[in-house]
């Protein structure tokens, strides 16, 4: 346990550092770590800058808006918010069941998002660090020096998610902020032309989103005592899983296991999430930390994500990306895989099952149906959840008699995992930065560690690879004994 | 004789009484307006319809057109004025275009992209203003009110009911519904008023339609607003 390292025991003559912002991430976070004049490591934390008004913001509006509106929250993974609102709001409108056509159109919207979300993410924001190493030459650690030394992994990655975008772009009517899901349904089908041009490209997406889990797999196999060990620590994982306990992202109920593999909790209807969930507020962090009640604050925490979903489901319907699950589950051996940097292969293997999943829609005909919309007995409050690209999404509404929204509770993947980042960069600390003169090198170990878990820090936009990095070490008396600054050009030390 | 004057070089026929807006639609031409529809008196309040009538500023929806009058409309120096009115009617209101569901039906989205208005420029208001949703089919949602007057004049002048009027003056003006309580429910407002289906912006809403229209098939999806300035609505 890492735990230790949250608050210092004592602050006096410590120095800190500050990573901020982290940078190849989504949105705005940063890591501080307080040192000791040895470079003992004494305090290490994740602290993200949150966007929460949109709770507040939401209220006093009326609900059908809400599954565009919740979209602004994020302009990486829009179409999860849509989602989730969408499926809380078929609640308040009492539809039970939705036709098929709206149904397979969601789903198809939700995995062509997580295939372009998964090769943004280990395409774009890791494979510097994979490939090139994690303390390697920083002015080509980034997409650049990718392209130029790997060109073909670039633009695989590029179309990889330029499909995912396209698939939104249809289903939705635009690639970010569209329209397509509305309360008890959605708003359009996909016409023939815009399954065939679609069905066109989606075998080579397939195809190479199957390379991609080979070459990540070879990456472990290449080092395993890297992959196996950075920054690893044991937890509980929840995710949501299909009703017949197969992986499945759009619907389904939670389960939940301890550390090792063993099932806390399963089948549990996510309309009851505030029975299984609570959320802790620290002082220190805008950003709360949830716990599973049954076993309180300091056990109940949980990691969410890829590497949850993939240990935790029984099985993945389609059968390219379930022979890779099965070697994954095989290789992690009896007790379940904890490593951080696995993420990167569970993430590949979702990619793959996304592509392979959208590729079997759009060979159904439901997808070109008519009948798109159903409402029943109207509710007042509902909840959805949806498994986003990062993790376990819930958005929780409640709406007045005049359809007017009147509570909004959103717990967002980056928030479940709160706890499991900051023990990863605990734990990173500890065995890369104890006791050593600190480079720009070995904080990257820090970075590389929160992206695995593909944080989604904000809503906030940057333009990718030009985050300024600012890492400022002060003594006790505040004077500056070293600094760094990296802008979108390259690094000097100063 | 047919009564003509001349419009961007144009020669355009009227007809006596007409004004120079009606005479331009009439003849095809497009003159950026918010507060005028040809169904109704006009009110002369957006002055986005300004032109320059034999060199003189002028409303073109209030105007008789005359002949052998020279009118400029389309000039740069003229569009970057409208442009200007239109980021104020912006900043003034809360116009969130990618949430509100009128965004490809509304008329005041449809002129800034026609006028090709890029950014708000100003600084926002972001005035409070809380939405009226206790009627049981419609919604006000004052937020968007441009001050038109169309639903005032709609339900004055067509459905015979006053329920709207703008009171207060200035920077204060604002729509407000003719009840005690100030609340839709409480007024004899019903969904057939023409006042129902007239605002230009996204104000009064149909509850629970939302965004039934995909994008790509609402009006000015499909065309500019300059070649249909007054689209019928699509019935969901
Ligand atoms: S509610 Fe609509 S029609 Fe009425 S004044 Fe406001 S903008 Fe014009
Ligand atoms: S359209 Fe003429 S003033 Fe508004």
């Amino acid at each position: 346990m890492t735990s230790h390292l949250e608050t210092a025991a004592n602050l006096e003559n410590l120095r800190r550092i500050a990573i901020d912002p982290v940078s190849r991430v989504e949105g705005h976070g940063k890591v501080t770590i307080l040192l000791d004049d040895k470079n003992r490591v004494h305090q290490v934390r994740l602290h993200i800058v949150e966007f929460r008004g949109f709770e507040k913001f939401i209220q006093g509006r009326p609900y059908w808006e809400v599954p565009v509106m919740v979209q602004r929250l994020c302009g990486i993974c829009p179409v999860s918010h849509h989602l989730a609102a969408s499926k809380a709001l078929d609640v308040i409108v009492g539809a039970k069941h939705l036709t098929p056509t709206a149904e397979k159109i969601r789903r198809l919207m939700h995995y062509g998002q997580i295939l372009q979300s998964h090769a943004l993410h280990f395409f774009h924001l890791c494979t510097p660090d994979l490939l090139f190493g994690f303390d390697s030459e920083i002015s080509r650690r980034n997409i650049a020096g990718i392209a130029e030394k790997y060109p073909e992994t670039a633009r695989r990655g590029i179309l990889l998610r330029k499909f995912g975008q396209e698939v939104i772009r249809h289903t939705a009517g635009k690639r970010v902020h569209g329209t397509g899901s509305v309360p008890g349904g959605v708003n359009k089908s996909l016409s023939i032309i815009e399954r065939d041009e679609l069905l066109k490209d989606i075998y080579q997406m397939v195809a190479w989103s199957r390379d991609a889990v080979l070459m990540v797999k070879e990456l472990h196999h290449q080092n395993p005592e890297l992959y196996n060990s950075f920054g690893a620590f044991r937890a509980n994982f929840m995710s949501m899983v299909g009703f017949d306990g197969g992986l499945d992202l759009y619907h389904g109920h939670l389960r939940g296991r301890n550390a090792n593999g063993d099932v806390l909790f399963d089948g549990v209807d996510y309309q009851n999430y505030t029975q299984l969930i609570e959320e802790e507020v620290k002082n220190w962090s805008y950003m709360k930390f949830p716990y599973l009640k049954s076993l309180g604050r300091e056990l109940g925490w949980y990691r969410v994500g890829p590497l949850s979903r993939i240990q935790n489901c029984d099985f993945l319907a389609t059968p390219l990306a379930e022979i890779e699950r099965r070697e994954f589950i095989a290789y992690g051996g009896v007790m379940p895989m904890h490593a951080p940097l696995a993420y990167h292969w569970a993430r590949m293997i979702e990619m793959l099952h996304a592509a392979e999943t959208i590729k079997d829609l759009l060979h159904d005909d439901d997808l070109t149906g008519s009948e798109l919309v159903v409402s029943g007995e109207r509710a007042f409050e509902g909840v959805g959840v949806i498994e986003a690209p990062r993790g376990t999404l819930i958005h929780h509404y409640r709406v007045d008699e005049h359809d007017l929204v009147t509570m909004c509770n959103l717990i967002v993947s980056t928030t479940h995992n709160n706890q499991a980042m900051n023990e990863a960069v605990r734990r990173v600390a500890q065995q890369y930065l104890q006791g050593h003169e600190i480079t720009e090198g070995l904080l990257n170990h820090i970075e590389v560690a929160v992206r695995a878990f593909d944080p989604c820090l904000s809503c906030a936009t940057h333009a990718l690879g030009k985050m300024p990095l600012e890492v400022e070490v002060l003594n006790e008396a505040g004077e500056r004994l070293s600094y760094f600054a990296r802008s979108g050009a390259g690094t000097h030390a100063c | 004789m047919i009564n003509t004057f001349t419009l961007d070089g144009m020669s355009i026929p009227f007809s006596e009484g007409q004004t120079i807006i009606q005479a331009a639609m009439a003849a095809g031409v497009y003159i950026p307006h918010l507060c005028f529809n040809p169904q109704f008196k006009p009110h002369g309040s957006c002055k986005l319809c300004t032109v320059k009538v034999n060199g003189r500023q002028s409303s073109s929806c209030t105007h008789q057109a005359l002949s052998g009058m020279v009118v400029e409309s389309n000039t740069t120096q003229i569009n970057d004025e409208r442009r200007m009115l239109l980021q104020m009617l912006f900043v003034e209101g809360n116009h969130f275009c990618p949430s509100c569901e009128k965004s490809g039906n509304c008329q005041l989205q449809a002129t800034a992209y026609e006028l090709h208005m890029m950014s708000p420029h100003f600084d926002q208001f972001f005035p409070d203003r809380a939405v009226d949703a206790s009627h049981p089919e419609y919604l006000l949602d004052f937020n968007r009110c441009i001050l038109c007057s169309l639903c005032v004049r709609a339900s004055r002048d067509v459905d015979s009911k006053n329920v709207f009027a703008l009171s207060g003056r200035g920077i204060k003006s604002r729509l407000i519904v003719n009840a005690k309580s100030g609340l839709l429910a409480d007024t004899d407002f019903c969904g057939d008023d023409k006042a129902a289906n007239v605002c230009p912006v996204g104000v009064i809403l149909k509850k629970r339609i939302g965004f039934a229209v995909p994008i790509g098939q609402r009006s000015f999806d499909e065309q500019p607003i300059s070649a249909s300035p007054h689209p019928v609505m699509k019935e969901v």
